[in-house]
């Protein structure tokens, strides 16, 4: 028995019909470098085109932060909401209230295991929200809180996780002022799913936005990157591996305050969750329409996150951390910003990255600690391991 | 990083770029393959390339274990997983590889329980905990990951496990290197040996492509210095006139290779009488099958098999690409109908696949260094 695709309907049928489209201006027999060039040029319109989710079903690549999250988020949410706040997809959305401008945001956590060296998600709950609003210049306040427990799960470790979202929020500064408690049916959930919200004041002027990014503006991360994802990847215990890292958990708005105060005219920011720093590259690159070039040998990671790293055949790139953030700041500002965040216990690792640029618009580019250069792109899903 | 940071080391890898410029001859062209997907990702995951001058090429080859994989093997794949009471086990690179009705994802998706593992070994804990289920491991790979299917056959064997199973899809590599050899349209001036897999099969099954066919072998390491110093030792040998079997990577791979390994594929498994691999066709004794002896633990004995072909889309060009006939971006449907999100073959799913490789890293005009560096000297 054999199957023919070419005269089946499915994705594969359809993924050929565009593509013969875009072919319109056929092959030509230039040299061989130019001819590089123009599929490079195609590729560049097929990736501008409108996402389409192409899958029949949801797959966990997307829920995964890399492309086919963004592609389910373009396609199913943004076409069916769409409206000027939402439209600029960032961390927190920039409402005018009455007068006030403030920052609404919110975010689910279902980390699996809910207990891990330096925090659960409780924590995570609470920081991540906070983040959220901080990295959008707002200044944190009050956060809802919704529980989806399933039936079978201890009190006592429902009782440790609020605990720790207390004393998060008293950390923080915000007070968690509104909750829902749901509960379901065992095997229909994993033990405890927290959903917060977040508002905050925006009480400083000029707007931020990764489509600020300029060319000749510096990158920042705040701290190591990695941390978070690689702990949480060892404390699921499937991999053997044993290593004296922690999540990097932390609620990021007195860092970010000591930033502004110092440099006004940061153009961005964004904490590097799900995804990793790399996906915040590629939302500069894309929503600016800048290049970005990086120097691997300028990025701060832990020896324990790069050891795992290696044997896992993972990129820490592309590893969550859940208190980091990456800031664009004018170039001429770059050594200021990073004074500022070094002055504050979360930022001591700070340092600048790369630059932004003009040249290759929607590209980042890495150069290797090797000497040599490529491409960092968006991860289609979650990062897989490698076999060999 | 100690054993990691030296092979990395920049400056090394300047002056190796120079040495090599300087033993290119004019009007040359030079094209090496690397075997070995592995290979593939570090030279694009560090921008070797920026190293080597204009006239060496390098093409990729087919040891890129999910890449190899044809569609209808993973229809096969899925029709077992979908099997009442089944869990399957993969390794994580083998999830999005496409079949024809979609991927481990998507029929996750539909309803199987197919599970990502990081070492066959943990299928056994798995099989342990469900004794109500069966445990069919997808076992993929060369002889790097065979031995490692054959070691977790003989562990559930010792422990009388019996609801633990092998879907075998393991293949040799020294079939796939003489079919390409043999392959008419393609020009190949010299090979970089396969690391992993030589570890297990030693250097000597390499010497009837330095004796009869002429063209030099350096088995390299893993690390971009170890190809770049690979890279050196063919050009070298071809400066010379030579062609004989080098080890760069002696630190790791035993000439002889290691028998105990050997010993264990040799247990459990034998040479199937011909094995179908993606863009190469049919290749005869290039596979491995799950020996009578352990024919409790074959899932192609236990369960029905459809064994369906399935012809690759007209369009997808991953056979001449396995060759190395094309260049990734060469292929019709790169980039566009073809992308990692979206994949039609299977070189554009596994980031050892020379088709993802050049998409994710590769993606770019290059300045290359070793230009700049003959330019400075």
């Amino acid at each position: 028995m054999t199957v023919d695709h070419d005269h089946q309907p499915g994705w594969i049928g359809e993924a050929l019909a565009e593509h013969d489209q875009l072919e319109t201006e056929g092959r030509t027999q230039l040299p061989l470098a130019d001819r590089e060039q123009q599929v490079l040029d195609r590729i560049d319109r097929a990736r501008r085109r409108r996402p389409r989710v192409r899958e029949e079903r949801v797959t966990m690549s997307h829920g995964s932060g890399g492309k086919a999250t963004h592609t389910l988020i373009e396609a199913i949410f943004l076409d069916a909401f769409r409206n000027p706040l939402l439209e600029p997809l960032e961390d927190a959305a920039q409402l005018a209230v009455g007068g006030a401008r403030i920052a609404l945001t919110t975010d689910s956590y279902v980390v699996s295991p809910l207990f891990f060296p330096g925090g659960n998600i409780g924590d995570l709950a609470v920081n991540g929200t906070v983040n959220d609003l901080s990295v959008a210049g707002a200044r944190p306040l009050y956060l809802s809180a919704g529980f989806i427990l399933e039936e079978g799960f201890p009190v006592a470790d429902l009782a440790r996780v609020v605990e720790a979202m207390r004393d998060a929020a008293a950390a923080a500064g915000v007070q968690v002022v509104t909750g829902d408690t749901k509960v379901v049916q065992k095997g229909k959930a994993d033990g405890c799913y927290i959903n917060t919200a977040g508002v905050g004041l925006i009480e400083r002027d000029g707007a931020l936005g990764v489509a600020r990014a300029r060319p000749g503006d510096a990158i920042i991360v705040s701290g190591p990157i990695g941390d978070h994802g690689i702990t949480i990847m060892l404390a699921r215990g499937e991999l053997d591996i044993e290593a004296d890292i922690c999540s990097d958990t932390a609620p990021l708005n007195g860092l970010v305050a000591g930033l502004l105060d110092a440099v006004p005219g940061v153009r961005a920011m964004r904490d590097a969750t799900r995804g990793g720093v790399a996906t915040i590259l590629n939302e500069i690159a894309k929503a600016a329409d800048v290049g970005v070039l990086v120097s691997e040998d300028a990025i701060p990671v832990r020896a324990e996150v790069r050891g795992a790293s290696e044997l896992l055949g993972i990129d820490p790139m592309y590893v969550a951390c859940e208190g980091r953030l990456v800031a664009v700041v004018p170039g001429e500002e770059a050594d200021r910003a990073v004074a500022a965040l070094r002055a504050h216990p979360l930022g001591e690792q700070a340092a600048v990255i790369g630059r932004v640029r003009a040249e290759q618009p929607g590209i980042v580019q890495l150069k290797t600690a090797f000497g040599g250069t490529r491409i960092v792109d968006l991860l289609v899903g979650d990062p897989l391991p490698r076999i060999c | 990083m100690r054993f990691v940071d030296e092979f990395r080391d920049a400056e090394k890898a300047h002056a190796l770029a120079a040495k090599i410029a300087a033993l290119c001859e004019p009007g040359r062209q030079y094209k090496l393959m690397e075997v070995c997907g592995g290979h593939t990702h570090t030279i694009y995951k560090h921008g070797l390339e920026d190293y080597l001058p204009e006239s060496i090429t390098l093409v990729h080859g087919p040891g890129c274990p999910v890449c190899v994989i044809p569609m209808g093997r993973v229809d096969d794949a899925i029709h077992l997983a979908s099997q009442p009471d089944v869990i399957m086990t993969s390794f994580g690179d083998m999830m999005r590889v496409p079949g024809s009705g979609g991927s481990f994802f998507d029929a996750n998706a539909e309803g199987t329980n197919i599970r990502m593992v990081y070492s066959p070994l943990d299928s056994l804990k798995i099989a342990r905990q469900n004794p109500d289920k069966q445990v069919v491991f997808m076992a993929i790979g060369f002889e790097t990951t065979a031995p490692s299917t054959a070691m977790t056959m003989l562990r559930a064997a010792a422990e009388g496990l019996p609801n633990f199973s092998v879907f075998c899809n393991h293949v040799t590599i020294i079939p796939a290197i003489k079919a390409i050899l043999d392959s008419p349209d393609l020009r190949l001036d010299g090979f970089i040996g396969p690391g992993h897999v030589s570890t297990v099969i030693g250097c000597r099954p390499y010497e009837f492509i330095a004796r009869d066919y002429g063209k030099p072998v350096v088995v390299a390491g893993f690390e971009p210095l170890d190809i770049l110093q690979s890279i050196y030792m063919l050009m070298v040998q071809l400066s010379q006139g030579r062609s004989e079997v080098e080890n760069q990577y002696a630190r790791v791979v035993p000439w002889d290779g290691n028998l105990v390994a050997l010993r264990a594929i040799g247990e459990t498994m034998e040479l199937r009488p011909y094995f179908e691999w993606r863009g190469l066709g049919f290749i005869s004794h290039s596979a491995l099958q799950v020996r009578e002896k352990y024919a409790a633990m074959d899932a192609e004995r236990l369960f029905q098999v459809p064994g369906v072909r399935v012809a690759d889309p007209k369009a997808c060009q991953c056979g001449e690409v396995l060759k190395g006939v094309l260049k990734p971006w060469e292929c019709k449907v790169f980039g566009t109908a073809c992308t990692p999100e979206t994949p039609i073959g299977t070189c554009m799913v596994s980031p050892e696949g020379a088709c993802a490789a050049y998409y994710n890293f590769g993606r770019m005009n290059r300045n290359r260094v070793a230009e700049a560096e003959v330019a400075r000297s």
